[in-house]
């Protein structure tokens, strides 16, 4: 940056301002005051009334089944269009049709889940927001993959073929096993995106099943505490090691 | 990419390369076309049917739910999300360009390290990134407490409920949005054109705004409709940090759906957001035409 030295402004305005307000929060999370915002020594005693909220853990759980059951799914149905996309498209127009759910206003994909679910006479809960989650899963799925078969050496899966195998064990024994970093990843991503979503799950969620980040929004409707500080600590934290893990597993095998 | 260099006889080969395809592409493709592609239009159908009384559709055809839109009150709303949209995203090009500029000069180990950090807080929830906000500009927050240690103020200022917090919320939710594209597109950028520019007797200024900028505008376009399109269509800043003073047509949608049941209604208003993502989106597919053919983009 020898001459553009005054581009080190913006560079250290922006990284304080994305980072400023997370360290707030953590520190705050430490709080033993029981004021939100006034600092009264050290303390976790918000992470242990955090672990004895039952509306947190029961949203907990349900949001695990959800990203749980979203993910498997986004991975089987994204990495088959990511290898599909790969082969067999030749227009950009299907491409931008399996990415198109990753730049959609989740609010349209709601309330369009919402109006077809209701039309079809699916009554809502957790199954609903885990088909709404695949949706934007799929998509993640299938760039991450796509992404990585463009650097696959194809030559592997033609020597399969040319010994006899068959298309669907060669794609079993030759193509998933090279492309499996790229699967992981986008499953890592997809399971972080689904734990936090909010938007789509409002409108696709019954009334008695609220996923975890339901929960946190009637909480924080309802005022600031410390014990939303300790619980926004730790979910930050959990996504914070999974997307530092799929970047460390993409990136260990692009540079093999 | 071909199936397989075996050739059993073109019929068998074709049909053998057709069902691989259609097991591929299929599952994928029917699932967003059923839970993404289905549901979509049916939103666009909606509005033009009337409402039903607990919420859903009369399949009556009416052009009311058009005609309610071009009230005042909701166009009103619709004019200040757009500019709150607009202004959310002009500051986010002004603090992401240079940033993004200053990490494509910095050393490539670096660089990895610099695009991780402004991705990460991306992937954390959103609403907790919210809430951080309202700890900050609380009147008891942060922000205040400081601005008062310091001196530089007797009483707390009103931050938080204002316009300007739903803003602050807004970049600081999507900002990485705009960084990461801008930056990929100077990354790619050739130092040799710049180099010519300089060379040719341009100043530093000149050499920005014909050879750079021109360069990089699909980068910035992209950027623009990733900060733009969601920031049009968010509910959740405008409530938490706004505290229902600011209203935006994300809200409205959400009311008319969630509480006061006018399906066809709250359709007419998420297809205006549509609108707004198909333009801005035909717009940066021309931006990246042009460059691509007139510059020499890789």
């Amino acid at each position: 940056m020898r001459s553009l030295r005054w581009l080190r402004v913006p560079f250290v305005i922006t990284y304080a301002f994305l980072y400023l307000p997370i360290v707030v929060l953590v520190v705050l999370s430490f709080n033993a005051s029981s004021s939100p915002f006034s600092w009264g020594g050290f303390s976790t005693r918000w992470y242990s009334v955090l672990a004895g909220d039952a509306d947190v853990l029961r949203g907990l759980g349900n949001t695990l089944v959800v990203a749980v059951g979203a993910t498997a799914l986004s991975v089987v149905l994204g990495t088959l269009l990511a290898v599909g996309l790969q082969r067999h498209s030749r227009s950009g127009l299907l491409d931008a049709f399996a990415l198109a759910p990753a730049i959609m206003p989740d609010i349209v994909l709601g309330i369009g889940l919402l109006a077809f679910f209701s039309l079809v006479s699916v009554t809502l809960g957790l199954h609903s927001v885990l088909l709404a989650h695949v949706v934007f899963g799929i998509a993640f799925v299938a760039a991450v993959v796509k992404a990585r078969m463009s650097q696959v050496d194809s030559s592997l899966e033609e020597a399969s073929r040319d010994l006899g195998a068959g298309a669907v064990s060669t794609f079993l024994r030759i193509t998933v096993p090279s492309i499996m970093p790229a699967i992981i990843a986008g499953g890592l991503l997809v399971f972080t995106l689904s734990l936090d979503e909010f938007v789509i799950a409002f409108f696709t969620d019954g009334p008695t099943t609220p996923t975890l980040p339901i929960v946190i929004y009637s909480m924080v409707r309802f005022g600031v505490t410390p014990e939303i500080n300790a619980l926004a600590s730790l979910l930050m934290l959990v996504s914070f090691t999974a997307v530092l893990a799929a970047q460390r597993i993409t990136r260990l095998t692009d540079s093999v | 990419m071909t199936a397989g260099p075996i050739a059993p006889g073109r019929g068998a080969a074709r049909r053998r390369a057709l069902v691989e395809r259609t097991a591929l592409l299929g599952p994928g493709l029917l699932y967003l076309l059923a839970f993404m592609a289905i549901p979509i239009a049916l939103i666009l159908v909606y509005t033009i049917f009337t409402r039903g009384r607990f919420g859903g559709v009369v399949f009556t055809p009416t052009l009311d739910n058009f005609t309610r839109a071009l009230d005042p009150i909701y166009t009103a709303v619709l004019g200040s999300s757009l500019a709150i949209a607009g202004i959310t995203t002009t500051i986010a090009l002004l603090l992401g360009y240079p940033t993004a500029y200053a990490i494509a000069m910095l050393p490539k180990r670096w660089r990895t390290v610099a695009l991780i950090l402004v991705v990460l807080p991306f992937w954390t929830n959103f609403l907790i990134r919210t809430y951080a906000w309202i700890v900050l500009l609380n009147s008891e927050g942060v922000v205040n407490q400081a601005l008062v240690g310091a001196g530089l103020i007797d009483r707390p200022l009103e931050l938080l409920y204002t316009r300007g917090a739903v803003v602050a919320g807004l970049v600081y939710a999507y900002l990485p949005l705009m960084i990461l594209p801008v930056y990929a597109s100077i990354e790619r950028l050739d130092p040799q054109l710049r180099e010519a520019a300089a060379n040719l007797g341009a100043g530093r200024a000149r050499t920005f705004f014909d050879v750079t900028l021109p360069l990089t505008l699909p980068g910035v376009i992209t950027g623009a409709l990733f900060v733009f399109v969601p920031s049009l269509g968010n509910f959740i800043v405008p409530e938490l940090l706004g505290g229902g003073k600011t209203v935006m047509v994300g809200n409205v949608i959400r009311d008319q759906f969630l509480k006061a049941r006018d399906w066809p209604f709250g359709a007419v208003l998420a297809l205006a957001v549509i609108v707004f993502l198909v333009v801005l989106f035909v717009l940066q597919s021309w931006a990246s035409r042009r460059v691509s053919t007139g510059g020499r983009d890789a």
